[in-house]
């Protein structure tokens, strides 16, 4: 198990206060002008060796995300970068502890990943419904420009840099990158086209980087303690700590920093008290928020919970939301939930999407109460087949996976309720 | 997208709100969060301003506020838009209301993780309490909405009325809540499990005990 003393997040919980006196007693803030002085490149170089990727979901290495932007930014054409802290992947609940709790990692991460990256200034994005952790968030910056460590010259670097809270509406959507600048630029969040990629073009037409919460809040630290150190945790191509959210039938859900690559069991083990019931009542498990394919439970025990040992039994690590269901659990309708989810999300831009997510919550709907056909299973496959990939962002793709998930692995349960549903009439019929 | 809702009658809405203004306190705040943004792009103000002027509509009508058409209108010759491209903001999130709601808005979350931990009990216990969906009680205090994932996974299920979250919730303890606010009473925020924190596991920390009691410092240890 991971050493306390290795774990990035200690004020995780909120038991001390988050403020900036508090934070720096907890090491936050210390000579940040030092780790700056190496220079931007250096930085980057940092982060690369660190083997950080991205916590957003999609696991892109961070370092070589920032060296796209460009190295000589103009004031009239400004580097910008944006935080996402856009949490609405059902089970994803780390980015509001990091806020609520230790918000000040995030706000130095921020000076120093906008910094590495020649940006003028950050825009953090964080979701309406996140009102109190918004407040926070609010009070920390305004603390942080007062006490000069935002600003002009920030943290005496002779860096100037700016960071600005920009608060969501309540729209899923708004995670996805260039939806994300779209709504911060005061419009509906309808993702673009790529290219051009928002290193390109992204915020007013600006180079931007958009980047997720923890990957930003974990720099200051990386950067303090080298990237060896951070390396030396997980397994090749999956390095480092990572805020693990339990949510489901475990005895005691929770949110915890572990080392990436911890296996599954273990991890409900130490720290959620075991699944309900005990092992033999686990059924299934989604292992990195709503987006991603169940595994059934005989798969799941022995993953590694990282990007490569949750691909390797063909799902996800997306921001390790690991969402735990038991034998008691109405799969079809966990399943049917997500589809509803995705169908109240999508942004209408597209048609597949638009029509496709009401039209398979639709027929979800019909398999959980069994009121359909055999062959409607495989129609409805073929359909996640036609809205997957065709569409502009990844939102499609989201709510076809976690279909096809049950499909695949819990196919003679959709049969079932079909020819329960149908009980004597299919008798009658055969005689 | 936010569901589509009865919207009131224009006329009648023209009559109450035709007048609206931020007042100088909101006026304040609007022109702070303008200013986070470069010249000439006072347009990505307009959800800040839009959550603004639903409140302040909220507090002169003693409710969670709604986003009245002349309200909009006022928002978009703040911001130098045109009309339709605030309407276009304003029904495309979710928390802009588009009609009246209640003094609290109560609303449930229902996506997977809260309903494996049993937001079905906790919309029972709504609705026992005379709730219904998508509606407000006749005596205007309540409006209950089941939403989407509220990012509380690991404290769920949970419920998020006008500003404030309550996790951990079970029959019993959002029907306590309701009690509370309907006799104008302020219920505890947060979890309402006795004796959990706030996220770390029910029953005490499996990590980082030493900042339980107090801001400890781990840089000590660092080798």
């Amino acid at each position: 198990m991971l050493a306390d003393k290795d774990r990035i997040f200690t004020n995780l919980y909120g038991y001390q206060d988050f403020a900036l006196k508090a934070a720096q007693a907890r090491g936050d803030w210390d000579k940040t002008a030092d780790l700056m002085k190496v220079g931007q490149d250096a930085i980057i170089e940092e982060v690369k060796a660190s083997g950080l990727r991205g916590r957003g979901g999609a696991g892109f290495p961070t370092g070589m995300k920032w060296s796209f932007m460009p190295k000589a930014p103009t004031p009239e054409r400004p580097n910008f970068l944006v935080i996402n802290a856009d949490e609405s992947e059902p089970g994803s609940c780390k980015d509001r502890e990091i806020i609520r709790h230790d918000p000040h990692k995030l706000i130095e991460g921020a000076l120093i990943a906008g910094f590495a990256m020649r940006a003028r200034a950050a825009y953090i994005y964080i979701r309406g419904e996140y009102i109190f952790e918004a407040k926070v968030l609010e009070k920390a910056v305004a603390e942080a420009y007062s006490a000069g460590l935002l600003g002009k010259n920030a943290a005496k670097s002779g860096y100037d840099f700016d960071v600005f809270v920009h608060r969501g509406a309540g729209a899923y959507i708004c995670g996805e990158e260039t939806a994300m600048i779209e709504s911060l630029e005061g419009k509906k969040g309808q993702p673009r086209l790529k290219p051009p990629f928002p290193a390109g073009a992204g915020l007013y037409g600006c180079p931007t980087t958009v980047n997720n919460v923890e990957s930003i809040a974990v720099v200051p630290t990386i950067l303090r303690r080298g990237a060896a150190w951070f390396k030396g945790f997980g397994r090749e191509n999956n390095h480092g700590t990572k805020l693990f959210q339990i949510s489901g039938h475990v005895e005691k859900p929770c949110v915890v920093e572990e080392e990436m690559g911890i296996p599954f069991r273990e991890l409900i083990e130490k720290h959620c008290g075991g699944v309900r019931g005990g092992w033999d009542n686990l059924l299934a498990v989604i292992p990195g928020g709503s987006s991603v394919p169940l595994v059934p439970a005989a798969m799941m025990m022995d993953v590694p919970m990282d990007f490569d040992g949750c691909k390797a039994v063909g799902s996800g690590l997306g921001t390790a939301a690991i969402i735990v269901m038991d034998k008691s659990t109405d799969i079809v309708r966990a399943i049917s939930r997500l589809s509803y989810f995705y169908k109240h999300e999508s942004c209408g831009q597209c048609t597949p999407c638009r029509e496709g997510t009401g039209w398979m919550w639709r027929v979800m709907e019909k398999m959980r109460t069994g009121n359909a056909e055999i062959g409607d299973i495989d129609t409805l496959y073929d359909v996640t087949k036609q809205v997957e990939g065709h569409t502009i962002c990844a939102l499609g793709d989201a709510a076809a996976w976690p279909i096809q998930g049950l499909i695949k692995h819990f196919r003679p349960e959709m049969e079932r309720r079909i020819i329960e549903a149908k009980g004597d009439n299919m008798l009658e019929a055969a005689e | 997208m936010a569901d589509s809702v009865a919207i009131p009658n224009e006329a009648e809405t023209r009559a109450t709100w035709g007048s609206f203004a931020f007042s100088p306190e909101y006026k304040a705040k609007a022109d702070m969060y303008i200013g986070r943004y470069p010249a000439g792009r006072q347009q990505s103000a307009v959800m800040a301003l839009l959550d603004l002027a639903q409140r302040q509509v909220g507090e002169e009508t003693q409710t969670q506020g709604w986003l009245p058409v002349p309200v909009i209108e006022y928002v978009a010759n703040y911001l130098g838009m045109p009309y339709m491209r605030t309407y276009e903001v304003a029904t495309f999130y979710t928390m802009y209301n588009l009609a009246p709601v209640g003094r609290y808005h109560v609303q449930v979350c229902g996506t997977t993780p809260c309903m494996l931990r049993g937001s079905d009990d906790i919309i029972a216990a709504c609705k026992s309490r005379g709730l219904v969906k998508n509606a407000t009680t006749p005596d205007g205090m309540f409006t209950l909405t089941e939403v989407e994932c509220m990012g509380n996974c690991a404290s769920a299920p949970m419920v998020q009325i006008n500003d404030d979250n309550y996790e951990d919730l079970d029959h019993s303890s959002m029907t306590a809540i309701l009690k509370d606010l309907a006799e104008g009473k302020q219920p505890k925020v947060g979890t309402q499990l006795p004796g959990r924190h706030t996220v770390e596991p029910y029953g005490g920390v499996t990590t980082l005990h030493a900042m339980v009691d107090k801001n400890h410092d781990y840089r000590g240890e660092w080798k």
